[in-house]
């Protein structure tokens, strides 16, 4: 487990740049076993966060509590000892062009010290762990992004670590690749029951991959929990963009350009209905035109899975002048939608 | 040209050979680790003393900036207290090495420099000690760039050592001054000159070789 108890990191003025706070009241707990995603804009105080974990950085005021232990007060040989409990993998991968994909993976392990027999057999597991064992004699020069990060992926878990820290591992991927590290990470999740804590700027990734999230915005804390829960019912306005990446809130331009704000005769009310929850969305447009009778025209949708719960939002026209739209925001209302009137189109 | 002559020129050529190996041995081995330190040891670096390193950089700057010639007869004292003579060839070797030991740390500095910050970060991450980071991480990576900076160190040696003909230090330049230009012998010349562009050749081509060599594998980053 992981937990920060009331961190602060400050870096201090240095060579007339001024000094940045970059982590304030941090107070949280990631649970064993679980995977965290960590989402942030750039300069939220992710990296620092992630790097408080593995004792690269030392907070301000607070402590980082991982296995039982407070990182933040080792140091020297210590806190090297206890690092190697800790694996991370980097946006660049970061792996010696000077040595082989095994003899990259190997590295970790000379430094703790093992014997050559040891190494050689783990580095045979751990390729094949990763899906790659036939790139042992290859250097990064010749394998692929994907490849790369299987490689830094099988050097984090060389000695065997309770904790995977990921710096935006898959932001120099390509989706489909992406997708792949995503599974092999859940899968080292499940099988190796690796805490995994995954720091990353892309909704896609928490959306894939995370149970837990917590969102940063200016080195606070601004909403952390379940992934589904804080999804459905985003609170503050960062987490809104983010989900808003995910199920877009733009109008389609060509329903942007035509909409008015005042009604015209014989057109239709743009209404805007949020779907949260599972199967929510499923049949609102149907019940929707059948209790009120209206012939309820379904402009735009998007209606995405986040934690196994409905996430969308849905632009109904409904026919019909003002009464019809009293009419509809009322049933939504009634059935727990929240749903806003957007202007009209003729 | 007379068996004699030629003698003269074998012999010549075996103390420049010698000079400048064992200045070069003895450079890089001053150099590497000095050379390493400078690269390491700025604020926040692996090894920070930032007032060490402004006082090595300073030392390291001014014998870089003393003609050689000047540094040869300068250090005379120190010549004749570790080599116990400051005539000859071995003698020789001690300002060779003084002055090829910043030069070769400057060179190693900026190759160390050129390994990507964030491998020092990721080795740290996973529990390494700075030496290890060092030798299992700097260093190999940094290879290419240590090889062709040894062999610069090693062609400026051949240069220097003419030098220090100068002081009766033997080897080609002082062959050359001696007989192609006090005694007037243009074959005389022309025949130093001709192994001296050899030696050059011969040591750039065979650096250039290695760099490549440990460089193949690299090339694509």
């Amino acid at each position: 487990m992981v937990r920060f108890e009331a961190i602060s990191k400050t870096y201090p003025a240095y060579r007339g740049k001024p000094g940045v706070n970059a982590l304030q009241d941090i107070d949280f707990a990631i649970p064993r076993g679980s995977i965290t995603g960590v989402i942030g804009r750039s300069g939220a105080g992710k990296s620092s966060l992630v790097r408080l974990i593995n004792g690269l950085e030392k907070p301000t005021t607070g402590r980082v509590i991982v296995d039982n232990r407070d990182i933040s007060a080792l140091a020297g040989r210590e806190l090297r000892l206890a690092q190697r409990s800790i694996g991370m993998i980097f946006q660049h991968f970061n792996l010696l062009s000077s040595r082989t994909a095994a003899g990259n993976i190997a590295l970790p392990l000379e430094i703790a010290g093992w014997t050559k027999a040891d190494i050689k057999a783990r580095v045979a597991e751990l390729l094949a762990l990763v899906g790659i064992a036939d790139k042992h004699d290859r250097y990064p020069s010749e394998l692929s992004g994907g490849q790369k990060q299987r490689v830094g992926i099988a050097r984090a878990l060389a000695t065997r670590p309770s904790v995977l820290l990921s710096d935006e591992a898959t932001s120099a991927l390509d989706p489909q690749t992406t997708r792949a590290i995503l599974d092999l990470l859940a899968n080292i999740n499940r099988e190796l029951g690796v805490t995994i804590v995954l720091i990353t700027h892309e909704m896609s990734v928490v959306r894939q991959l995370a149970r837990e999230v917590v969102v940063l915005d200016g080195g606070h804390v601004v909403e952390s929990g379940h992934v589904a829960d804080i999804f459905t019912h985003p609170k503050h306005p960062i987490t809104q963009s983010f989900l808003a990446e995910v199920i877009g809130d733009s109008l389609p331009v060509s329903l942007a350009s035509r909409m008015t704000s005042e009604p015209s005769a014989g057109g239709q009310a743009v209404i805007r209905v949020q779907v949260r929850g599972a199967g929510a969305g499923d049949t609102v447009v149907a019940r929707l035109a059948r209790d009120l009778g209206l012939d309820v025209a379904l402009l735009s949708a998007r209606i995405d899975e986040i934690g196994g719960q409905h996430v969308g939002s849905l632009t109904l026209g409904i026919p019909g002048g003002e009464d019809a739209v009293t009419r509809t925001l009322a049933w939504l209302s009634q059935h727990q939608f929240s749903a806003e009137r957007l202007g009209y189109v003729a | 040209m007379s068996p004699e002559l030629i003698n003269l020129i074998i012999q010549a050529t075996g103390e420049s050979l010698y000079m400048v190996g064992i200045a070069a041995l003895l450079g890089t081995a001053f150099g590497l680790p000095l050379g390493v330190f400078l690269a390491t040891s700025r604020k926040g670096e692996l090894f920070a003393a930032p007032l060490v390193n402004r006082v090595l950089g300073i030392v390291v700057n001014a014998t870089r900036s003393t003609p050689f010639i000047i540094l040869v007869v300068a250090i005379i004292p120190f010549t004749r207290l570790i080599a116990g003579t400051s005539i000859g060839s071995t003698a020789a070797i001690v300002p060779l090495t003084i002055a090829s030991t910043p030069f070769i740390a400057r060179l190693v500095e900026a190759a160390i420099r050129e390994v990507d910050g964030g491998l020092i970060e990721t080795a740290s991450s996973f529990g390494a000690s700075p030496l290890q980071i060092v030798f299992k991480v700097l260093i190999p990576e940094a290879l290419p760039g240590l090889l062709l900076a040894l062999t610069l160190a090693v062609v400026s040696l051949l240069g220097y050592s003419a030098m220090v003909g100068a002081v009766g230090g033997g080897g080609l330049g002082d062959l050359g001054i001696r007989y192609g230009y006090q005694r007037f012998m243009p074959e005389m010349m022309l025949a130093v000159v001709v192994v001296l562009i050899a030696l050059v050749q011969l040591v750039q081509s065979a650096g250039d070789y290695l760099a490549r060599r440990v460089n193949r594998r690299l090339r694509h980053r």
